[in-house]
């Protein structure tokens, strides 16, 4: 804080406190008058918020792609959208052959799994092939160059996707074991939301152990620690690496087939554009590199997307407010970058890494 | 003296310049002549949306193109035609660059384009000051027929377009949902982009015009696939008929999440041409059911023929046309070509001449042109200036289990104007 007429006084401190009380004011006033209006039951604020942690929770698994990766090599894998788009594109023609032979109604479950390993394994493949081909090369590269690799790479998989299946949008068939709502105290809620979270909170579960409680986790961690010392005592790094972009691609894989689920349509080469930008934006909100808070970040920024248009907007008096959904989105990170560039429970970065 | 001997050269460099038929012996034109020489192809251009997420339609396009250029056996005039395609993206500044790679290419003679009328309002200053026209096939935005500044208009002399002009397809939304739908209360939404938004205001303002309510305008984002904020924003207002005129897949998540709306079960969806395509219903699944759509009635036996045209051919490498405007990008590939022929002159030494102000003479004459899209007149009062589709060659569509389930293609027609018991 700043005093006044003292010499610690500075212009962009004050601007920034200004800034800090405006956002907050704006959002107090916003919500208060939509709250106060009634325009909105309180079964919609909750059938909101469930759709935005669904949705939350499938950016998250795609954000924890680019924490990982970023974790590891400190470097921001762009193509990351398109590991995604790979994986769901290519596993919506499993989905139609298994939703004709009727086997994805007969036995959901098991239908479902095979399509997110599918789906998985493709992702995977393309994670792999990109780390291998595009980036590994330029490994000790200024650190620029992989990023406009990365740029180039997200491209190149768009379009050559485009050749494989065609540029029409296809839709994942519908799950009838997913149709329907179940009532909780009073408000409806959809199942395929809930399956949706719960699936998503399963695969990080599985990370989680994967990174914490394995031999393979604890390399990665230490490769992420300082790769030199990992290499000493005895660490294929390039093996680590590899395998993290790896576990990146499957995670963002089986959440095209998850997000398939939930949002069927738009499935195309350039699906994955705008969830691999939402996805990277949860990833810094949660704190770059930190594992738990691209969880956190997906989540938050879900939410934040689905209920902040109408909450706080809406009651500003702004015309079109659903439409400045991805404008709360990107602010997000605007002002996180600015209050709280670590994230949300990141640490503070060493020079290093940051 | 010494002034007047300047002014004299500038005036006369001046004439030579802006009437260069004194200049080369050949052209007489006053916007300047393509001149193709005895052994070069004729050019013609292509500015679609080629890229992109909405690639699909420029494909639906430039395979219509390609039919007709493939129908004269790729030959006009005894040379070849060579299609040069630029990529005008779906907006604005898209359709500027490709326009202005197009305008720098003297040997094109026209241009078939642009696929979104956002493309297009980049595009026409640049076509027009150069002298050159374009026909596009699936821009239906009001503004671009209409020469009246004031009221948004961005006409200008070389346009033209075989997409009908969305004043009578918004018109007629509305026309359907007070007439048949007996609807109260309207609610519609757009996505920014002026095809969109054009439509939903005309249909708005028809059915506030018709006693009817408009009880929610809103709009979302190109590439949103959440639309529940949005849905429960308008269940709350209570309309009878949701009006969403926007494109593949953002109608296909407004339909499908609506039916999971709480308060819009009984509310009847509508939407129009930019959600106009086979993909449509299957994408969406069950809840397209009873979906109600405008769209370009193009039927008959030449249609069929040139659907398996397109079987055999397969432009693009789809069996299927993947959107809705192939049979007008069809039309106006014939008519530019047509009119090509009509106005280009052979001289002696073997050389076409094709006035540029010919050519959009020629164009704009079109009259009772017998295309696959109907019958069309070129028309060159605004707001219907350069449209060269009538608006009859439209109809409602209602989306059944058929469309969902087996992909058949169109869905019956429910109505039509003929059924309307309005007089226009």
């Amino acid at each position: 804080m700043f005093k006044w007429g003292s010499d610690d006084f500075s212009w962009v401190d004050f601007t920034i406190d200004v800034l800090r009380v405006l956002i907050v004011l704006g959002v107090v006033v916003g919500a208060w008058n939509t709250l106060s209006s009634g325009r909105i039951s309180f079964a919609q604020w909750v059938n909101l918020f469930a759709a935005g942690l669904s949705q939350g929770s499938i950016y998250a698994l795609i954000a924890l792609g680019y924490t990982l990766v970023y974790g590891i090599l400190l470097m921001i894998n762009f193509a990351h959208g398109e590991v995604f788009m790979a994986g769901a594109f290519s596993t919506v023609f499993l989905a139609e052959a298994l939703n004709r032979t009727g086997f994805l109604n007969e036995q959901p479950l098991l239908a479902i799994l095979l399509m997110i390993m599918f789906a998985g394994l493709v992702s995977m493949s393309v994670a792999i092939l990109l780390e291998r081909i595009a980036y590994r090369p330029l490994r000790g590269s200024p650190r620029l160059v992989p990023l406009i690799t990365a740029i180039g790479a997200s491209f190149f998989l768009q379009y050559t996707f485009r050749g494989l299946y065609g540029s029409g949008f296809k839709a994942y068939p519908g799950v009838k074991a997913l149709q329907g709502v179940i009532q909780i105290g009073g408000v409806s809620i959809p199942v395929v939301q809930i399956f949706v979270f719960c699936a998503a909170l399963l695969l990080m579960l599985c990370l989680y152990w994967l990174v914490e409680r394995t031999r393979i986790g604890k390399a990665m961690r230490a490769v992420s620690e300082n790769k030199e010392v990992a290499r000493l005592m005895g660490i294929d790094i390039d093996w680590v690496i590899m395998f993290t972009f790896g576990v990146g691609g499957f995670l963002a894989g089986s959440a095209g087939v998850i997000n398939g689920m939930f949002r069927p349509q738009g499935v195309n080469f350039y699906m994955g554009f705008i969830p691999g930008i939402k996805a990277f934006t949860a990833a810094v909100l949660g704190g770059i590199g930190n594992i738990p808070g691209a969880m956190l970040g997906g989540l938050f920024l879900g939410v934040i997307e689905a209920i902040g248009p109408n909450l706080v907007l809406a009651g500003l008096g702004i015309p079109g407010a659903n439409q400045l959904k991805d404008v709360i989105a990107f602010t997000m990170l605007v002002l996180v970058l600015i209050f709280r560039p670590q994230g949300i429970l990141g640490e503070r970065l060493s020079e290093t890494k940051a | 003296m010494k002034r007047l001997c300047v002014f004299l050269m500038l005036l006369s460099l001046l004439i030579a310049f802006s009437v260069p038929s004194l200049a080369d012996g050949h052209c007489m034109d006053e916007l300047g002549c393509v001149e193709v020489g005895p052994d070069d192809p004729v050019v013609i251009g292509a500015m679609l949306s080629v890229s992109g997420a909405t690639s699909f339609y420029g494909e639906d396009s430039l395979g219509g193109i390609e039919l007709a250029i493939n129908g004269r056996d790729g030959m006009l005039l005894g040379r070849e035609i060579t299609l040069v395609v630029e990529d005008s993206l779906c907006t604005a500044e898209g359709g500027q660059a490709a326009a202005q790679r197009v305008a720098a290419d003297e040997t094109i003679v026209g241009v078939i384009g642009t696929t979104c009328s956002g493309a297009a309002q980049g595009a026409m200053p640049i076509i027009s000051e150069a002298g050159m026209v374009m026909i596009s096939s699936s821009n239906t935005s009001p503004s671009l027929t209409n020469d009246d500044r004031d009221a948004g208009g961005t006409y200008l002399p070389g346009y033209f377009r075989t997409a009908h002009n969305d004043l009578f397809q918004g018109a007629m939304g509305a026309q359907f949902a007070v007439e048949v739908l007996k609807a109260g209360a309207v609610a519609t939404i757009h996505d920014g982009d002026p095809y969109t938004e054009g439509l939903a205001v005309v249909m708005a303002n028809t059915f506030a015009g018709l006693n009817g309510e408009v009880v929610f305008q809103g709009a979302v984002s190109k590439g949103d696939t959440d639309m529940s904020a949005i849905l429960t924003e308008i269940a709350a207002s209570g309309p009878d008929v949701v009006y969403l005129p926007v494109f593949v897949p953002e109608s296909e998540f407004l339909v499908s999440q609506a039916a999971n709306t709480p308060g819009l079960e009984n509310a009847i969806m509508m939407t129009a041409d930019g959600s106009f395509s086979a993909g449509f219903a299957q994408n969406t699944g069950q809840p397209a059911v009873g979906v109600v759509m405008t769209g370009p009635h193009v039927a008959g036996e030449a249609y069929d023929e040139f659907l398996m045209m397109w079987a055999d051919e397969q432009p693009g490498g789809t069996e299927a046309p993947p959107s809705g405007f192939h049979a007008h990008a069809y039309d106006a590939a014939n008519i530019l070509m047509d009119a090509v022929e009509a106005v280009a002159e052979e001289m002696d030494d073997g050389t076409l001449v094709i006035g540029r102000q010919a050519l959009r003479d020629a164009i704009a004459a079109v009259e009772n042109y017998d295309g696959l899209t109907g019958s069309l007149t070129c028309q060159e009062e605004s707001p219907f200036a350069g449209d060269c589709a009538t608006g009859t060659a439209l109809a409602v569509f209602e989306i059944t289990e058929a469309q969902v389930n087996e992909g058949a293609w169109p869905p019956p027609i429910v109505w039509d104007l003929s059924m309307s018991m309005m007089d226009e």
